[in-house]
């Protein structure tokens, strides 16, 4: 018998603790499939946020740390300006990156810190039971905005991706989703040009990654799906947004 | 040689190769010497956009089992409390030095003790003790980063070194210390999974076994460290009956009162903890049958005070005799030596 | 145990009077003396009052602070108003008497003064006004030898370019005649 498809080096054998239909057990093995085919897995580093992928260093079978709410990409910086010659990359949620880590993350890309950013928006914060985010939509209903996402009250959703392709310390900026086959398949181009950014020394990388949340969503994980094409894409358009040729 | 760039050369010769900060004064030619220096001598500078990363910076720099540091100052050191908790926990080894200004809040630049609970008791959240040492001279500003490197390292423990404002940008000649070239392995470190199982450092314990058992194993450390790092120094001890506790540049400010009032005929001595924490108790306790009084001297409004009354305990009075913003004068404190030896009988 | 000397210097923020203490300080150094050098720090180096304290003895020193300096260097009127008070009983006094319009009213200091600005003026360096005062205070007390000093000149000023280094140099040399000449 032929093996077409195997657990990715990169991936221990822990079972991902995600709730059904939530897509971060997909953009792990992307990552972990990404970090193999480059050879990095004994070269790599990876730093996970406070969010529902705290737990992330019990996933990936390489070297982990764990940080502070928000401060991923600092602790990057560190890592990444001793051993420059190592695959550093972030893991992170909305909450964490463009709420309370919003400093951290654009002065990294600012810097063109030679690190990859690994962005998964998903407009709310999950673990903590899906308070409205930096990321939330008009209009959406959360544990703290109860009658919907109002401008006059907590202002306009942020879009990471086009705020950090300004910096000139950005070599690759990129949305993508991974609400389809063919969108998954996008996702993991993106997260290794992402990986080889970085590796090529041209800077800053980020992949933001539009996914579901069906849990806090209170859809099943079919219209989760249809929830992010209809509702997240047409706000938060899919592309690249930076590539720096040299 | 300032204080401040005593207390940077001596990291450098500790073997520090990366420095991550954020400027404030009194502290800050404390990275303007590693922004001159290290560009020379491979070692990387990086001036962060907060405290806040660039004790996160620290926190990923001290993870690849590098030497690393930080510095700043009172309303800096407080930004940076919620990663010292996280490095303490991590047990990841640093230098992070304090010269510090008085508060609270902005509170001035002029020089301080008042950040002394703050440093003694971790800081930050959650329980734990980090290493501090208060240097008296622009010498042992260049020791002591030597020192806080190997405690750090000997006991996977961030270290502080906490100076007055006075002290950093006092100058004082300094005779250079060694190289280090002699650094223990760290088999722990992030480094990247070549030829062994991941390493993973990481803070967060789910279950509530796995807490207790981790804030054991924190405190068991801290009793080793107790038992086997405590330092002060005395002066004039022996026969003293009004015992003098102060630390830093204070100490030596007492110094000269004490052989002031020494002259006058006023027996007094001075405790000077070179460890805050660990607050060298034994050299209290050992001088609480000879002492009539303890009078703790410090620049702020009594802090260090209490863990020379835990020590005591009753025994004796222990009495207190603080400023603000200023470094007090000898002649002041020996005012004030002559004021409660004239009280007590001495 | 020989007494620990210590000499306040005080005036404006850019009168250059944290370098005389520095220039003070490296000479003593030099000479094998135990130094210590504590400036006033901070927000008053932006053009309010600046002072620094300088302590030279032959064995360790204890404190590097004082109340009351036993010499002091004054630059300006404001700061005589604020040390005065402070010398030590028959300490020595030691005025720019160009920028302090009034006579200090102690009788038991030993004053020297000098119209430094226009000494300046007169040798076309405003700006070596501070390095001025300096040789002739340091010719008068001989708390470091003259000789000492300019044997370490060039040590002191080896970051400073060799045009400054002779800019200095002469008006060092113009106090320390002065000094001779008047005092």
């Amino acid at each position: 018998m032929k093996v077409v498809a195997t657990r990715p080096q990169s991936l221990t054998n822990a079972k991902f603790h995600y709730c059904p239909g939530c897509t971060h057990g997909i953009i792990h093995r992307l990552i972990a499939e990404c970090i193999d085919e480059l050879d990095q897995r004994e070269n790599s580093i990876g730093i996970c946020p406070v969010g529902c992928a705290v737990l992330a260093y019990e996933y990936f079978n390489l070297d982990m740390l764990e940080a502070a709410h928000g401060r991923a990409p600092a602790i990057a910086t560190g890592i990444k300006r001793i051993l420059p010659d190592r695959c550093v990359f972030t893991y992170q949620g909305d909450g964490d990156l463009a709420s309370i880590g919003m400093g951290e993350i654009v002065h990294a890309s600012a810097r063109g810190e030679k690190i990859s950013v690994i962005f998964v928006n998903n407009t709310l914060y999950g673990m903590t039971g899906g308070q409205m985010a930096p990321t939330t939509l008009i209009g959406q209903v959360t544990t703290t905005s109860p009658y919907g996402r109002t401008v006059e009250q907590a202002g306009y959703p942020i879009k990471m991706a086009e705020l950090l392709a300004q910096n000139e310390g950005s070599a690759y900026i990129a949305r993508t989703a991974v609400n389809t086959p063919a969108n998954v398949v996008k996702t993991k181009k993106a997260i290794k040009k992402a990986l080889q950014t970085q590796m090529n020394n041209k800077g800053f990388s980020m992949v933001e990654i539009l996914s579901t949340c069906p849990t806090n969503w209170g859809l099943n994980p079919i219209d989760a799906l249809k929830w992010l094409e209809e509702n997240m894409i047409p706000n938060y358009p899919l592309g690249e947004f930076k590539v720096k040729e040299e | 040689m300032k204080g401040n760039e005593a207390v940077a050369e001596g990291a450098i010769r500790a073997g520090c190769k990366g420095f991550f900060g954020y400027p404030i004064t009194p502290s800050s030619e404390i990275a303007e010497y590693m922004a001159r220096k290290y560009p020379k001598i491979g070692g990387i500078f990086l001036q962060a956009e907060s405290e806040l990363a660039a004790i996160n910076m620290v926190y990923g720099g001290a993870a690849t089992g590098v030497r690393v540091m930080t510095a700043s100052s009172g309303p800096g050191i407080s930004l940076k409390q919620e990663g010292i908790s996280f490095i303490a926990e991590a047990e990841l080894p640093c230098l992070i030095v304090n010269i510090s200004r008085g508060g609270p809040g902005l509170g001035g630049i002029q020089p301080a003790q008042s950040d002394y609970f703050q440093a003694t008791r971790g800081g930050g959240h959650g329980d734990y003790h980090i290493i501090v040492l208060a240097p008296a001279s622009v010498q042992e500003m260049m020791d002591f980063a030597i020192d806080a490197f190997e405690l750090a390292d000997k006991y996977r423990i961030p270290v502080m070194i906490m100076a007055e404002g006075t002290l950093g940008q006092m100058m004082e000649p300094v005779i250079p210390r060694k190289m280090v070239t002699e650094f223990v392995d760290k088999p722990w470190a992030t480094t990247g999974c070549r030829g062994r199982q991941p390493n993973i450092i990481n803070t967060l314990h789910l279950t509530p076994e796995s807490l207790e058992k981790r804030n054991i194993h924190l405190f068991s450390k801290y009793a080793e460290i107790k038992a086997k790092e405590s330092r002060a120094e005395t002066f004039l001890l022996d026969d003293a009956e009004l015992v003098v506790v102060a630390f830093g540049l204070m100490a030596r400010v007492v110094k000269k009162a004490i052989m002031e009032v020494r002259r006058k005929g006023v027996k007094a001595g001075l405790i000077r903890p070179i460890t805050l924490w660990p607050f060298p108790e034994e050299y209290i306790k050992r001088t609480i049958k000879t002492a009539k009084i303890f009078l703790s001297v410090e620049i702020n409004m009594g802090q260090m005070l209490e863990d020379i009354k835990l020590v005591v305990n009753g025994e004796v009075p222990v009495d207190f005799y603080g400023r603000i913003g200023v470094n007090p004068n000898p002649e002041e404190i020996a005012e004030q030596l002559l004021r409660v030896a004239e009280r007590e009988g001495i | 145990m020989a007494e620990e000397k210590q000499v306040l210097f005080a005036g404006f923020g850019g009168q250059g009077v944290l370098a005389m203490g520095k220039f003070l300080s490296h000479a003593a150094l030099n000479t094998g003396k135990n130094v210590a050098w504590v400036p006033s720090y901070g927000a008053e180096m932006r053009g309010g009052t600046a002072n620094c304290l300088v302590t030279i003895a032959d064995e360790e020193i204890s404190s590097p602070l004082t109340e009351n300096p036993t010499m002091a260097v004054i630059m300006n009127r404001p700061s005589l108003d604020k040390f005065e008070d402070k010398i030590k009983k028959n300490g020595t006094l030691v005025v720019n008497s160009s920028l302090v319009n009034r006579l200090p009213e102690r009788d038991d200091l030993k004053i020297l003064e000098m119209p430094v600005n226009e000494i300046a003026e007169k040798l076309g360096n405003t700006r070596g006004a501070n390095m001025i005062l300096l040789g002739a205070y340091m010719e008068k007390t001989g708390v470091v030898d003259v000789e000492d000093a300019l044997k370490y000149f060039d040590v002191i000023f080896a970051d400073k370019k060799e045009r400054i280094k002779q800019l200095n140099r002469e008006a060092f040399m113009t106090g320390v005649q002065y000094a001779r000449q008047n005092w």
